[in-house]
């Protein structure tokens, strides 16, 4: 069972309260760019054994998106944050790299 | 103009606890910027309540203000005044960003009481319902079973849950299964 305080209503809420979003951090690639980048945006995800960053919504709750870091093969929560950054706050890479040394995901370590 | 009911129209049932559906109660959505003072004076001058802080209920009787969300409020008013504190919320706030809409119809509300009272809704929800976690004055929104519900205690053995309308009938049964003779689970 997955257990992840919501950052905006500060309960910690259980995985059937929550929705999945999938991956966290993705940079839009539109209309005006190349094929390969909008390719890689649309299909190319992460799929890790270990640290991964995700997005969340608090569905049955108040309702909000936010990202969640956690270790996909034990489950292990690093923390959460809000959605509003385009890379994961100092602190949640501290967090994860107090447990995890070395880590890395995508452009971030 | 026709006599409005409420969903199940007062249907109640007794077992370890009891279940009622309260009837009609008026109820405004509120969104926008929590910490705006004129927000936080529409708020005052509709419920007579503070703003509400993170997952605060400042209910009395059926008014009262709580937090939804970091951007939204329920404010309950009696239900034969909703549309004239709604008007004097809506012109109160004109010049805000902010949005209110009356969605009394569009709800339905228990009450659970009794001693067992937090066993029911504790079955049915996944929340932390000890007397040491979940206090009158705290609100929560969460699921019933499989919809989407928010409730809050009036006394230590008393809650009331709100839930969409269209799911009232739902709920009124789980709350009845729930509170079944002879299902006490002695936890709480």
């Amino acid at each position: 069972m997955l257990i992840l305080n919501c950052p905006y209503c500060g309960v910690d809420a259980e995985e059937t309260e929550l929705a999945a979003g999938g991956e966290a951090h993705l940079k839009r690639f539109g209309p005006g760019s190349s094929d390969d980048d909008f390719h890689d945006y649309l299909f190319m995800r992460e799929n890790p054994k270990g640290v991964h960053l995700e997005r969340w919504r608090h569905s049955n709750g108040c309702g909000k998106w936010f990202h969640a870091a956690r270790c996909t093969q034990t489950l292990e929560v690093f923390g959460t944050y809000p959605a509003q950054t385009t890379e994961p706050p100092q602190e949640i890479k501290d967090n994860i790299a107090a447990k995890r040394p070395g880590w890395a995901w995508r452009e971030f370590s | 103009m026709s006599e409005s009911i409420s969903a199940l129209n007062h249907a109640s049932y007794d077992g370890i606890a009891k279940i009622e559906e309260i009837g009609l109660q008026g109820m405004i959505t509120l969104r926008g910027d929590l910490s705006d003072k004129v927000l936080a004076k529409a708020v005052k001058d509709a419920t007579g309540q503070k703003m509400p802080a993170q997952r605060e209920a400042l209910v009395n009787g059926d008014t009262g203000a709580c937090w939804m969300s970091t951007d939204e409020l329920l404010v309950l008013v009696p239900y034969a005044e909703v549309e004239a504190k709604l008007a004097a919320m809506t012109s109160a706030l004109s010049g805000t960003h902010a949005l209110a809409v009356n969605v009394s119809d569009a709800r339905a509300v228990f009450r659970i009481s009794g001693g067992n009272a937090r066993v029911v809704l504790g079955k049915l929800s996944p929340v932390d319902l000890a007397p040491e976690a979940f206090q009158p004055g705290q609100i929560r929104r969460s699921r019933l079973a499989q919809v989407a519900g928010a409730f809050w205690m009036d006394d230590a053995e008393t809650f009331r849950v709100v839930c969409f309308r269209s799911a009232a009938d739902y709920v009124f049964k789980l709350l009845k299964v729930a509170a079944q003779p002879g299902s006490e689970v002695g936890i709480y």
